[in-house]
C-alpha cells in the first residue's frame, strides 16, 4: 500500500476511545451519582398477589409512606397503537385500587439511606384482596375469563393486538402442496437482565425549580417525553441524563413507573431522590419476553420448496402495554417478520397479544425473532426429514437470493447473502467429517449433533418501519398519542482549535458508539478518532433522538453522522479552496489538514476554523461564522443475514447440552469496526444460547415469580459459553448509507434455533425434537426417559 | 431515629479511612458510599455476579458479601487501586482493552481484580484454570470470548 495513502479509520479494530476510564474505575453509572449524595432513599413495596383489591396500605407514622392516593393529578401511562384490533390499557403510576401482577408497584417509601428504606418497607403493610388471576394465554383468552383490565375487548377477552395477513393465493397453493409439515414452537418467559438493574437519581435545583434525572436508558430524550407528559408538566422543566448504562438490551429502553414518582417526589419534596432497583425487583417488573407458542404449517412440494407458510402466532403479554413500542411489538413484529430470509409467496398468519397477570413483556434482544428463527429451522429441518432432504440442500431451495425481495407482509428485503452465508456455515463445519463422527459416536452410545440457522436480521429501521405497524384510524384528532419511533439526528461541530464535537440523540450503553461515531467522522473530515469528542445522553446537550435499541444506532446514527460530517467537509474544502486556489473538488482533507491535490499546497484545518469563529471577514461567501452541520437520517431499514451452525453432545443420562463448537458466517455489511461488530455477535450468542439451554423465568401456580435470584435464573458464566468462530462477508447495501447494517442482535436472534436443531439432530435416533426452549437438563432428560420407555414397551 | 456507628479503619489501595458506619454496612456499601470509591459495582448484592469483586490482603472476595467492620485492618485493594499511576495502566487493565474485553462496564471491575489477584499469586495458569477462575464472575455482554483472551494476554505479559 501507498504509505502516502491515507489510511481509512472505517474497518479498523482500533480500542475504544470509552474504556480507558471504565478500565480504572472511574466510569460514572447511576448508582455513582447516587453513592455520598445527601438524598432521600426510595423504595417500592410490590404486590405479592398476581391479581386482587387493594383493601388498604398503612405503616407506622415513623415511614414515609407514598401510596397512588398521592399521586393525584399524575396521567397513568399510555402505550397507544392506532390499530382497530389494538385495545389500550392505562398503566397508573402506582397500582391504584387494584393490582395486576406480582411485583406491580403499589406505594414507595422514603427514608435518609438506602439501609433505612429498606428497614422501612418491611414496615408497611398491605392488605389486598386476592381475585381470580390469568397466568397464561391460554386460559386468558377463553370465554369468561376474568379480565386483566376491565375494558372492552372486541374480540377474545384480554386480547389486545390480533393482527392477520391471508395472501389472495394462500388456500390454492395449501392445495397443491405436496406435503404440510405442521411444528408448534415455543419459548419460556425471560429477562434481558443486564448487569447493572435499573436506577435512577432525581437532583432539584432550587434556584430554577428543575430537575434532572440520571437514570439507566437507552432512550433518554423519549423517557423525558414520557415523563413530562404523565406529570403533566412541560418537557424542559425536567433534564434526562443517561450516564455509563451497564447494559440495557432492550430493557432499558421502556419507561419504569418508578423513575416517575422518584422525578415527582424530587418536584414536590425538593429534595434530591435516589431509586436503585434490586435484583429480586429487576426480575420480578423489569420486564419480561418471549413467553409464545406458535402453530406453524409448511406446504411444500416434493423437492422441498416452501410453497404457503400458515401461523397462529400468540404471546402473552403481561399485565400493561410497554411505552413507547407498546405491547404490540412482540406479535407485529413476529407477523410481519416470520418468514424471514426464505422465499415465502402465500401467507397466512394470525397474531395475538394477550394480557396475562404476570410482568408486562418489553423488547429484549431480538424480541421476537429468536423465537420466529426457532419456528422457522425447525420447520425447515423437520420437512427435509420428512422429506429425505438434507439440511443445508433445504435452505438452499428457499433462501432469498435475488434482491430487492418483497416479503408478503409487504417488508422488502435490500441486498444480502443468505445463500452464500449458508455455503460458508456449511463449508466452516466441514459436514461430512462431522457425519463420519456423528456416526463413530452413536456407535459408542454418545449423541452428537449439528444444527444449521439461517436468518434476516432486520435493522436501522426508522418511522418508515415503525408506521407501518399502524393502521391509521383518527386522523385529524386533535392530540397524537401515539409514537412512531424514527429519526436521529446529530450535530457535528467544529471548534475554533479544529476540535470536533458530535452530538447525537442515540444514547449508547455499552457498544461503543463514541469510538464508532468518532471513525466515520475522521475519515470524512481527514482527522483522528481521538480529535472527536462525542456527546451523547443527555437531554440539555443533545439534540432529539430515539436512543439506542432495535440494531440501529450504526446505520441511523452512523448515517446521519456520515451526513453531517461530509457537509463540514464539504464547506472546509470551500473555504480551502478560497485559501489554496483551485476548486474544493481538488481539495483533500487529510491529518488535519486541506491539501490542494495537484500543488500538494495544504493548510491546517484549525486556521480555516479559527478564521470561520474569528475572522469572519474572511469567510468568501458570507457564510455562518461557525462551523457546523446537521445532519438527519431515517431510513426504512436494511437485513443483515448469517448463519449459525451449533455442534452439540448431549448426554442422555443428565439431559446436559455440551456446545462443542460454534460458528458464525455473518454479513453486516460495511465493519466500521470489527472488533466492536465480533463483540456484539458473541454477546448475542451467549444470550442466545442462554434462552436455548438455561434461562427462564417460572412463575407457581398462585402467579408468583419463583426465579428472583441470579442462582434460580441462570445467567451463563464463561464454563458454558463455547470459543465462538466468525466469519464475515460485506454486502454494502444501497439501504444504509454508511453501508454499515446493524448487528446488535444477531447473536441472540439465531443461536436458540441452531442449539434446538442441533440437539435434535443428536437425539434423532430417540425420536426427540427439541421445540420448545430452554432445553434445559431437566426438560431433555425427562423426554429421553419418556422416548426410551416408549421404546422399550415397544420392543 | 439515631442509628449506632461504629469506627472502622480501613486501608484501601495504600490510603487510610477511618470512617464511621452501622456494623451491617458491607464492604461494598462503605467503599462506594464511604470512601468514595464507586469503582466497585453491585450487580446482584447476593454474591453471584461477581462485579463487587476486590482484592482482601491479595485474595479475591465479594465485598457484597462481607461487613466492613471485618474487613478492619486488612488492606484491600480495588480497581482504582490497580493502574500503577494516572499515566499506566496495569497489564490486566491493557490487555483487556486491547482485546476489546468490555462493553458496558459493569462487570469490568470484578473482572479485572478477580483477574488481577489471581495472576499474581499464580503466574503460570494456564487456560483451563484460567477459565475455572472466569467463571466465578458474570458478564452479560461480552459472551466472555474477549475476557479469555484478555486474561491470557495479561497472563503472558506479566510472566514476562
Ligand atoms: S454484587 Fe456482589 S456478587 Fe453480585
Ligand atoms: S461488559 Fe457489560 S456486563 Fe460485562
Amino acid at each position: 500500500m501507498n504509505t502516502a495513502e491515507p489510511r481509512s479509520w472505517t474497518g479498523r479494530a482500533m480500542p475504544r476511545l470509552e474504556d480507558p476510564a471504565i478500565l480504572r474505575g472511574w466510569g460514572r453509572y447511576v448508582a455513582d451519582v447516587a453513592a455520598g449524595d445527601d438524598c432521600l432513599h426510595v423504595r417500592f413495596v410490590r404486590s405479592s398477589h398476581a391479581a386482587g383489591r387493594i383493601r388498604s396500605i398503612s405503616a407506622p407514622a415513623h415511614v414515609t409512606l407514598v401510596t397512588a392516593a398521592d399521586l393525584a393529578g399524575l396521567h397513568p401511562i399510555r402505550a397507544v397503537l392506532d390499530r382497530p384490533d389494538y385495545v389500550t390499557v392505562a398503566t397508573p403510576i402506582l397500582a391504584d385500587d387494584v393490582v395486576r401482577f406480582v411485583g406491580e408497584p403499589v406505594a414507595a417509601v422514603l427514608a435518609p439511606s438506602e439501609a433505612e428504606a429498606e428497614d422501612a418497607l418491611d414496615e408497611v403493610v398491605v392488605d389486598i384482596e386476592p381475585l381470580p388471576a390469568v397466568l397464561s394465554a391460554e386460559a386468558a383468552s377463553r370465554r369468561d375469563a376474568p379480565l386483566v383490565h376491565d375494558t372492552e375487548f372486541p374480540g377474545d377477552p384480554n386480547t389486545v393486538v390480533d393482527g392477520r395477513i391471508h395472501t389472495p393465493g394462500f388456500d390454492e397453493a395449501v392445495a397443491s402442496a405436496d406435503r404440510i409439515v405442521t411444528v408448534q414452537v415455543g419459548s419460556s418467559r425471560q429477562s434481558a437482565m443486564p448487569l447493572e438493574a435499573r436506577a435512577s437519581h432525581a437532583a432539584y435545583d432550587r434556584a430554577t425549580g428543575r430537575v434532572t434525572l440520571h437514570a439507566t436508558l437507552q432512550m433518554p430524550h423519549m423517557t423525558r417525553t414520557g415523563i413530562a407528559d404523565c406529570l403533566g408538566i412541560p418537557e424542559d422543566d425536567l433534564r434526562v441524563i443517561s450516564p455509563d448504562v451497564g447494559g440495557g438490551f432492550g430493557a432499558k429502553m421502556t419507561l419504569a413507573r418508578e423513575d416517575i414518582v422518584v422525578v415527582h417526589l424530587s418536584r414536590t419534596l425538593r429534595r434530591n431522590i435516589a431509586w436503585i432497583e434490586t435484583r429480586e425487583e429487576n426480575f420480578l417488573g423489569a420486564w419480561h419476553s418471549r413467553e409464545q407458542v406458535y402453530d406453524i404449517e409448511g406446504a411444500f412440494s416434493a423437492a422441498g420448496e416452501l410453497l404457503a407458510l400458515r401461523g397462529d402466532l400468540v404471546c402473552d403479554v403481561g399485565a400493561y402495554s410497554c411505552y413507547p413500542v407498546t405491547f404490540g411489538v412482540e406479535p407485529l413484529m413476529a407477523m410481519a417478520e416470520l418468514p424471514g430470509c426464505y422465499r415465502v409467496r402465500e401467507y397466512s398468519v394470525r397474531s395475538r397479544g394477550i394480557l396475562t397477570n404476570k410482568c408486562p413483556i418489553a423488547p429484549y434482544r431480538g424480541v421476537s425473532r429468536p423465537v420466529q428463527v426457532l419456528a422457522m429451522e425447525r420447520l425447515m429441518d423437520v420437512a427435509a426429514a420428512e422429506l429425505g432432504l438434507d439440511p443445508v440442500q433445504i435452505r438452499r431451495t428457499n433462501l432469498v437470493g435475488e434482491f430487492p425481495h418483497r416479503t408478503p407482509s409487504g417488508l422488502v428485503l435490500d441486498d444480502a447473502s443468505h445463500l452464500e452465508t449458508l455455503q460458508l456455515a456449511a463449508d466452516m463445519a466441514d459436514l461430512a467429517e462431522f457425519r463420519e463422527r456423528q456416526r463413530a459416536a452413536r456407535e459408542a452410545g454418545r449423541y452428537l449433533g449439528i444444527g444449521f440457522s439461517s436468518f434476516a436480521e432486520r435493522t436501522g429501521y426508522g418511522t418508515p418501519a415503525f408506521a407501518a405497524r399502524s393502521v391509521p384510524m383518527t386522523l385529524g384528532r386533535e392530540e397524537i398519542a401515539t409514537v412512531t419511533p424514527g429519526a436521529e439526528r446529530v450535530i457535528c461541530t467544529m471548534d475554533p482549535s479544529g476540535g470536533v464535537t458530535l452530538r447525537i440523540g442515540a444514547s449508547p450503553h455499552g457498544q461503543g458508539l463514541r469510538t464508532t461515531l468518532s471513525q466515520v467522522v475522521s475519515d470524512a473530515l481527514g482527522i483522528e478518532p481521538s480529535s472527536v469528542r462525542v456527546i451523547d445522553s443527555d437531554t440539555d446537550t443533545t439534540p432529539y433522538g430515539w436512543g439506542s435499541f432495535a440494531s440501529r444506532a450504526m446505520v441511523i446514527a452512523g448515517g446521519a453522522t456520515l451526513i453531517a460530517a461530509r457537509e463540514l467537509a464539504e464547506r472546509l474544502r470551500v473555504l480551502a479552496a478560497h485559501r489554496l486556489g483551485g476548486l474544493p473538488d481538488d481539495i483533500d482533507l487529510v491529518e488535519g489538514h486541506a491539501r490542494r491535490r495537484d500543488t500538494g499546497e495544504e493548510i491546517a484545518l484549525r486556521v480555516l476554523a479559527r478564521d470561520t469563529y474569528h475572522n469572519a471577514q474572511l469567510i468568501p461567501d458570507k457564510g455562518q461564522p461557525a462551523l457546523e452541520a446537521v445532519g438527519v437520517y431515517d431510513p426504512a431499514g436494511t437485513f443483515a443475514n448469517a448463519c449459525h451452525v451449533a455442534e452439540v453432545e448431549v448426554d442422555p443420562d443428565t439431559g446436559e447440552v455440551r456446545i462443542e463448537r460454534f460458528l458464525v458466517a455473518e454479513d453486516a455489511g460495511r465493519l466500521v469496526n470489527p472488533a466492536v461488530v465480533d463483540g456484539q455477535i458473541h454477546g448475542g450468542i451467549a444470550q442466545g444460547i442462554a434462552n436455548a439451554l438455561y434461562e427462564e423465568l417460572i412463575y407457581d401456580e398462585r402467579g408468583v415469580l419463583v426465579t428472583t435470584s441470579l442462582m434460580d435464573y441462570l445467567p451463563p458464566t464463561v464454563a458454558e459459553i463455547p470459543p465462538i468462530r466468525i466469519a464475515h462477508l460485506e454486502t454494502i447495501s444501497p439501504a444504509s448509507i454508511t453501508g454499515a447494517k446493524g448487528v446488535g442482535e444477531g447473536g441472540t436472534i439465531g443461536a436458540p434455533a441452531a442449539i434446538a436443531n442441533a440437539v435434535s439432530d443428536a437425539l434423532a435416533p430417540l425420536g426427540i425434537g427439541v421445540f420448545h426452549l430452554p432445553a434445559t437438563p431437566h426438560r431433555l432428560r425427562t423426554m429421553i426417559r419418556q422416548a426410551s420407555r416408549t421404546k422399550e414397551a415397544a420392543s | 431515629m439515631t442509628r449506632s456507628t461504629v469506627p472502622v479503619r480501613l486501608y484501601v489501595n495504600g490510603d487510610r479511612y477511618d470512617i464511621d458506619i452501622e456494623p451491617r454496612r458491607t464492604l461494598a456499601d462503605a467503599l462506594r458510599e464511604d470512601c468514595a470509591l464507586t469503582g466497585t459495582h453491585l450487580g446482584c448484592e447476593h454474591g453471584v455476579c461477581g462485579a463487587c469483586t476486590v482484592l482482601l490482603d491479595g485474595q479475591p472476595v465479594r465485598a457484597c458479601l462481607m461487613f466492613a467492620v471485618q474487613a478492619e485492618g486488612a488492606s484491600v485493594r480495588t480497581v482504582e487501586g490497580l493502574a500503577p499511576d494516572e499515566e499506566t495502566l496495569h497489564p490486566v487493565q491493557k490487555a483487556f482493552w486491547e482485546h476489546h474485553g468490555l462493553q458496558c462496564g459493569f462487570c469490568t471491575p470484578g473482572f479485572l481484580t478477580l483477574v488481577t489477584g489471581y495472576l499474581e499469586e499464580h503466574p503460570e495458569a494456564q487456560e483451563d484454570e484460567l477459565r475455572d477462575v472466569l467463571s466465578s464472575n458474570l458478564c452479560r455482554c461480552t459472551g466472555y470470548q474477549n475476557i479469555v483472551t484478555a486474561t491470557m494476554s495479561a497472563a503472558e505479559e506479566m510472566r514476562g
